[in-house]
C-alpha cells in the first residue's frame, strides 16, 4: 500500500470545500442579523429607517446619546439664552434643536442587571457546589429522586410559577425587590448548577481525596482543600451558565418588576424616541446588551455542549 | 496545620493503618468501605478525628438547596393547586374566597379557544423543531467534515442561541418591518416581491411562520452541536470496516450515522421540546400573540388570563394543566429515549 493510501474517515478535499461552504455561508446568513443591529446603533434614525436599507452610511453616536439622556424639543429663543454647549454630546443633542433634560433609566436598569445577575449567580454556585458534591460523593437516600426533583423545577413554564410567586411576593413584599429577584433566580439556577457541577465533581478522581482522608484531614478539609481547587474550571463554567441566564431572563422580570429592580431584558422594548421606537437607540441598548454574551459564548466554547444538556451530554 | 495537629498518637489505635488497608484494597467502591471504616470507629473518637460524620456533612450540603426549591417552587406549586379550585382573582383580594370544585378545569378543557392556542402551540413545536432538526443535524454532518477553520465558524453559528428571547424577539420586529426592514429588503432583493408588500408579523398567514422562523434562527444551532458530540462519538474504526465491507455511502449513513447520532438526536428533541412548549418571552415580544390570535401560543393565554384579566384561580388551574402535560410528555419521552440508548 503507498503512503498516501486515503484515509476512508477523513473527507476528500472536494468534499471538505464544498461543506465548508455551505457552514461559512450559513454562518455569514444566521450572523448578518446581529451585525445590521450593531450598525443600526451607529445609524442616525433617519438611515436607521431608510428605503431601500444602507448598507454605507455616516456613523454618528446619536443612539447612544438618545439611550442615556432624557431630551426636550426647545424654541430658537430658548437656545439664544443658553450658554455654548460644553460637550460633544450636548451639542450633538443641540444640533436636534434639543437640549439634555437629564439621563434616561438605562443605567440603573443595567445596574440592576448586574446586581441581581451576579447576586444569584453567586447563591446558586454556591449551594450548587455543597449540594453537588453530596450527590457527588455520599451515597445519599433516594439521590435520583432528589435529583430528578431538582431538575424537574426547570420543567414548569415560568409564567405558570409567577403567579403564586406574584402572590407570595406581594405578601412577602418581595415584589420589585432586588432580594426577591435574586432569590428567584437562584432557585432556578441552583438546578442547573447542582446537575453541571455534579458531572465535574464526579470527574475528579475520588483517590486525591481518600488520600487527604487518610493523612487525617476531615471531610471538610478535604473538600475545601482538595476538591474545590480540582473544580474551579467547572465552577467557573457553571458560573457563567447562570449569570447568561440571569442576564437574559425576561419573564420573571415582566411580571414581577416594575421599576426599582427591572432588569435589561423588559425595558429595552419601551426605548422610545418622538414618534414610536427609537430604533437606533434599540440597537445601542441591545448592543451594549449582546456584547457581554457574546464575549462568555466564545470563553465558554468547551464547555456549551454541557451546560445546554445539563451536563447530559459531555464530550 | 490541622495535619501537624492531629498526631497519630491521638487517633484510634490501628485507625490509620485501618483505613490505609481500606484505601488500597478497595480501589473501585473507595466511598462504601471509608464509610465502614468511619461507622467502625467509635462516636466519640470518630467526631474528635473526622468533624461531623459523612452523613452530617451530606444533608448539610443537599438540604439548603433542597430548602430554597420548596420554598420558591414547590411551596407556590401548591398553592396554586389550591388557587386552582378557587375563584380567586388577584386584584380583588378582599372578596371571600370561593371553592368552586373543579369548574375552573372544566372551563378550561372545554374552551375553545384554549384548544386553539393548544393547536397553536403544537403546530409551532412542531415546526420549529423540526426545521431546526434538519439544518441542526446538516449543518453538524457538514461540519464534522472538518475542513479549516470549520471551529471558528461553529463558534460563530452558535451566537444567536446564547442571546436573551426577549432581545431576539425585539430587534427582530426591526427586521421584519414591511418597507424599512432588512428582512423583507432581502426578500424582495431575491424573488421581486415588492418589500411593502408583505408583513411578517401583520400577517396572519405568515405570523406563524415567523416565530417559526426566529426560533429556528436561534436554536438550530443548539441541534447542531448535540449532533456533532454524537457525530464525535461515532469510532472511526465503525467505517472503516463498512468501507471493507464496501458499504455506500448511502449505507453508511443509514446503518452507522443515524443510529448512533439517535440519541443525542432524540436528547436535543427532548430539549427544544420542553423550552418551546414553554415558549413565552421571544413571541410576547414579536407578536404578542397576534394578530387576532394566530401566533397566541399556551404561555401567552396564561400571561393574559393571570396578570391581565387578573383571573388567579382559572390561570392557576390552566397552569397545573400545562405543568401536567410537559412533565408527562417529558417522561413518556425519557422513557423511549433510554430504550434507543440501550439497542
Amino acid at each position: 500500500m503507498s503512503a498516501t493510501a486515503h484515509s476512508v474517515v477523513e473527507a476528500s478535499p472536494r468534499t471538505k470545500a464544498f461543506a465548508g461552504t455551505i457552514v461559512i455561508l450559513y454562518a455569514v446568513i444566521s450572523i448578518a442579523p446581529l451585525l445590521w443591529i450593531g450598525a443600526t446603533a451607529f445609524k442616525s434614525p433617519s438611515d436607521s429607517i431608510a428605503y431601500p436599507p444602507k448598507v454605507f452610511f455616516k456613523p454618528t453616536l446619536e443612539g447612544y446619546v438618545n439611550l442615556f439622556t432624557v431630551r426636550s424639543r426647545q424654541t430658537p429663543e430658548f437656545f439664544a439664552n443658553l450658554p455654548p454647549a460644553q460637550t460633544w454630546w450636548e451639542k450633538l443633542v443641540r444640533s436636534h434643536d434639543m437640549v439634555i433634560a437629564g439621563p434616561s433609566k438605562v443605567v440603573p436598569r443595567f445596574m440592576n442587571s448586574l446586581i441581581i445577575g451576579f447576586g444569584s449567580t453567586f447563591l446558586a454556585v454556591f449551594l450548587g457546589t455543597l449540594t453537588a458534591y453530596a450527590f457527588s460523593r455520599f451515597r445519599v437516600p433516594l439521590a435520583d429522586d432528589l435529583l430528578f426533583f431538582i431538575l424537574s423545577t426547570r420543567m414548569m413554564p415560568p409564567i405558570a410559577v409567577a403567579i403564586p410567586i406574584y402572590l407570595m411576593y406581594r405578601e412577602l413584599n418581595l415584589t420589585d425587590t432586588h432580594i426577591g429577584m435574586i432569590l428567584l433566580y437562584t432557585a432556578v439556577n441552583v438546578s442547573l448548577a447542582v446537575w453541571l457541577l455534579k458531572g465535574f465533581i464526579d470527574e475528579i478522581p475520588r483517590e486525591y481525596e481518600e488520600a487527604a482522608l487518610v493523612d487525617g484531614y476531615t471531610r471538610l478539609q478535604a473538600f475545601r482543600k482538595v476538591v474545590l481547587p480540582q473544580a474551579v474550571t467547572g465552577i467557573a463554567a457553571t458560573a457563567i451558565f447562570c449569570l447568561i441566564f440571569s442576564w437574559n431572563e425576561y419573564a420573571f422580570a415582566l411580571l414581577l418588576t416594575s421599576g426599582n429592580a427591572q432588569t435589561m431584558p423588559p425595558f429595552i422594548p419601551f426605548i422610545i424616541g418622538e414618534g414610536g421606537q427609537d430604533w437606533p437607540a434599540v440597537a445601542a441598548a441591545t448592543t451594549l446588551f449582546l456584547v457581554p454574551i457574546v464575549f462568555f459564548t466564545i470563553v465558554l466554547r468547551k464547555h456549551l455542549l454541557r451546560g445546554i444538556t445539563f451536563g447530559a451530554v459531555r464530550k | 496545620m490541622d495535619l501537624v495537629k492531629r498526631s497519630p498518637g491521638r487517633l484510634a489505635p490501628g485507625e490509620i493503618l485501618r483505613s490505609r488497608k481500606i484505601a488500597m484494597t478497595t480501589y473501585d467502591h473507595p466511598e462504601t468501605l471509608v464509610d465502614r471504616g468511619a461507622a467502625q470507629t467509635p462516636q466519640r473518637i470518630a467526631k474528635r478525628v473526622r468533624g461531623i460524620s459523612d452523613r452530617g456533612i451530606a444533608w448539610l450540603f443537599i438540604l439548603p438547596s433542597i430548602a430554597l426549591l420548596l420554598a420558591i417552587n414547590i411551596f407556590p406549586l401548591i398553592w396554586a393547586i389550591r388557587l386552582s379550585f378557587t375563584n380567586f382573582k388577584s386584584n380583588l383580594p378582599y372578596v371571600p374566597l370561593k371553592f368552586v370544585g373543579l369548574a375552573n378545569y372544566v372551563d378550561i378543557l372545554t374552551d375553545e379557544d384554549i384548544w386553539h392556542g393548544m393547536q397553536v402551540t403544537a403546530r409551532f413545536v412542531i415546526w420549529s423543531i423540526a426545521l431546526q432538526v434538519v439544518i441542526g443535524f446538516g449543518l453538524a454532518l457538514l461540519i464534522n467534515r472538518q475542513f479549516r477553520t470549520h471551529s471558528f465558524w461553529t463558534t460563530v453559528i452558535l451566537l444567536p442561541m446564547m442571546l436573551s428571547p426577549a432581545v431576539v424577539g425585539n430587534f427582530w420586529t426591526f427586521l421584519f418591518q414591511p418597507q424599512i426592514g432588512l428582512f423583507n429588503y432581502v426578500i424582495s432583493f431575491f424573488t421581486g416581491i415588492p418589500p411593502s408588500s408583505f408583513e411578517m408579523i401583520g400577517d396572519v398567514r405568515l405570523a406563524p411562520w415567523a416565530i417559526v422562523l426566529v426560533d429556528t434562527w436561534m436554536w438550530a444551532p443548539y441541534v447542531m452541536l448535540i449532533c456533532l458530540a454524537g457525530l464525535r462519538s461515532i469510532p472511526d474504526y465503525i467505517y472503516e470496516a463498512a468501507e471493507v465491507d464496501r458499504a455506500s455511502a448511502w449505507r453508511q449513513f443509514w446503518s452507522i450515522t443515524l443510529p448512533m447520532v439517535l440519541p443525542f438526536l432524540m436528547l436535543a428533541v427532548l430539549f427544544r421540546a420542553i423550552e418551546n412548549f414553554k415558549m413565552f418571552d421571544m413571541v410576547n415580544l414579536l407578536t404578542s400573540g397576534g394578530p387576532g390570535s394566530t401566533t397566541e401560543l399556551a404561555s401567552i393565554t396564561l400571561k393574559r388570563e393571570a396578570f391581565e384579566k387578573w383571573r388567579s384561580g382559572y390561570s392557576s388551574a390552566f397552569a397545573i394543566i400545562l405543568f401536567v402535560t410537559v412533565f408527562g410528555a417529558a417522561n413518556i419521552y425519557v422513557k423511549a429515549l433510554n430504550k434507543v440508548k440501550q439497542r
